[in-house]
């Protein structure tokens, strides 16, 4: 419930994910790991995608990826993106190994300064009191 | 009995599209559904009354059935995007040769311009929860993130290229179909040229958003005798997904029809060589590319070359998507039905001035969702 005036689509509270949002409330990514297949995953739930274990659990990522793929948006895809426009939609490959769909920011609206395969690093963007989103940046140096 | 035994069982012996497609403003998506239904019954000299199977997918069965007056004793609402109804002629081929019906109705109708209540969202699901925040929402955008990827393994150049063949060239098909939408003569200067939506798709990589419905009638090849139109018969149907959501998706220039493909060939007992004409779903001109790989009709990389010189334009040796595709014919929001409709009617002669002179064999293949599903149908005719 915001009174922030932001406009922008926000994640409904789901039992099986408060976790995750709390956590990126306090500036930290979240994902899981199977602890039978060792593989990390995300979006989390309690039951392995890859092997199909319930035995999972939560893992703090690092917060360093590099970009898989990405899109520069300049038709908003809702109403609501109007004055949003342009961003950069983008899915980053955590150095953990899944992927994670994001926004990379603090780059030019340009194909040309976009590199899939750059190295990109995690920033935490309050868009209101209650939600923090995980967001990309270039990473330093 | 092997699927292989049931090649050849099922023809589809009506297919048409709504009254009128494209804008109409005053049709709701159940009036294109009906008026699908309707027609295509009416091309396969059967009624309403005949129909004892119906799939759909978009609106439930529920809400077909009833807004046209059947209850069926088979119901069949599979709704996995814009394959669906691909998808549906795999399940009419069971459902037919296992006696639960014996006229199947597969429709189609949406009013994907002017609807004037868009479907709500499911919001607990993992799309709404981990993507929409950031925006990436609706086809163009994950669709492009998709084909960004295809361009830094193949070649920004290379993979823009062909992405410009298929555009001018499912454009020209277009020029030759009345009902297209599209019809004006498109140049690489003017694909090129068009605005971005989201790069790297212009807007002349973007299929249409229409208003528009069609519909297919399917029933066993021994009843089909009886009926007016030449059967076209169904030698192989094949249905894969492997994600819902973009991030999800194991490969990103991979689509689910590496799977349906090959499995709905070996069904036929057919090759690639033996196709005809390509009936590939253009939500996107990389769609395309990414969906003549997957199939394999070439190597992976390969795509930009394969299309090349104009080669699926009308006089080309790969003719594809002759209707005008969902570039330029129409999009209603699940295209997958135009598929059918139009490779009916090469197979059966009645695509006039776009009319292929060797059409005996079509491979139809339709994806949906964020490129998460595909069903691949190969018709063909005596």
């Amino acid at each position: 419930m915001t009174t922030s005036g932001y406009a922008l689509p926000l994640p409904r509270s789901q039992p099986e994910w408060d976790f995750y949002w709390e956590k990126a409330k306090a500036h930290e990514l979240w994902i899981m790991r199977c602890n039978d297949c060792n593989e990390a995953y995300f979006y989390p739930r309690a039951f392995c995608p890859g092997c199909h274990s319930r035995d999972t659990a939560w893992l703090r990522a690092c917060g360093r990826g590099t970009l898989y793929a990405f899109s520069i948006v300049h038709r908003p895809p809702t109403p609501a993106f109007r004055e949003a426009v342009p961003y950069v939609a983008a899915i980053v490959e955590l150095e953990e190994g899944p992927r994670f769909p994001t926004n990379l920011v603090g780059v030019p609206f340009e194909p040309e300064a976009i590199k899939i395969g750059m190295a990109v690093e995690a920033v935490f963007e309050d868009v209101t009191a209650a939600v923090t989103l995980p967001k990309f940046r270039p990473a330093a140096g | 009995m092997a699927v292989r035994d049931l090649s050849g069982t099922v023809v589809i012996v009506g297919a048409a599209e709504s009254d009128e497609i494209g804008v109409t403003a005053n049709k709701s998506a159940m009036q294109h559904h009906a008026e699908a239904g309707l027609n295509a019954l009416a091309d396969a000299g059967l009624s309403l009354s005949d129909v004892d199977g119906l799939f759909a997918a978009g609106v439930t069965t529920l809400a077909t059935a009833e807004y046209m007056g059947i209850r069926p004793r088979y119901t069949d609402g599979t709704s996995v995007g814009g394959s669906s109804f691909v998808i549906h002629v795999a399940h009419a081929v069971a459902a037919l040769n296992a006696g639960y019906c014996d006229v199947a109705l597969v429709t189609h109708g949406q009013a994907g311009r002017s609807a004037r209540v868009r479907d709500a969202v499911g919001l607990d699901l993992a799309g709404p929860q981990f993507e929409s925040p950031y925006g990436l929402i609706g086809p163009p955008i994950n669709y492009a993130m998709a084909c960004s990827r295809y361009m830094h393994l193949y070649g920004e150049e290379r993979a823009r290229e062909g992405m410009a063949e298929i555009a001018v060239a499912t454009r020209k098909w277009a020029e030759l179909n009345p009902k297209a939408m599209m019809r004006d003569p498109m140049t690489f200067e003017d694909y090129h040229a068009s605005r971005w939506i989201a790069w790297p798709f212009h807007l002349l990589d973007c299929c249409l958003v229409t208003d528009a419905g069609g519909a297919v009638v399917l029933t066993r090849a021994d009843r089909a005798r009886d009926l007016p139109k030449k059967p076209v018969y169904v030698l192989g149907a094949a249905e894969h997904h492997d994600h819902q959501i973009i991030s999800q998706m194991p490969d990103l220039t991979l689509t689910p029809a590496h799977d349906t493909g090959p499995r709905a060939l070996e069904m036929a007992g057919l090759k690639h060589a033996d196709i005809d004409l390509a009936m590939i779903y253009d939500s996107f001109t990389y769609t395309v590319l990414a969906t003549l790989e997957s199939l394999g009709f070439c190597g992976r990389g390969e795509g930009p070359d394969f299309v090349k010189g104009q080669r699926t334009a009308p006089g080309g040796d790969f003719p594809m998507n002759t209707s005008g595709g969902g570039l330029s014919y129409t999009h209603s929001g699940m295209y997958g039905m135009f598929l059918l409709v139009e490779a009916v009617r090469q197979l059966r002669g009645e695509c006039g001035e776009r009319q292929l002179d060797k059409c005996k064999t079509v491979l139809v293949n339709g994806t949906g969702g964020m490129l998460s599903s595909t069903g691949t149908a190969i018709l063909a005719v005596d």
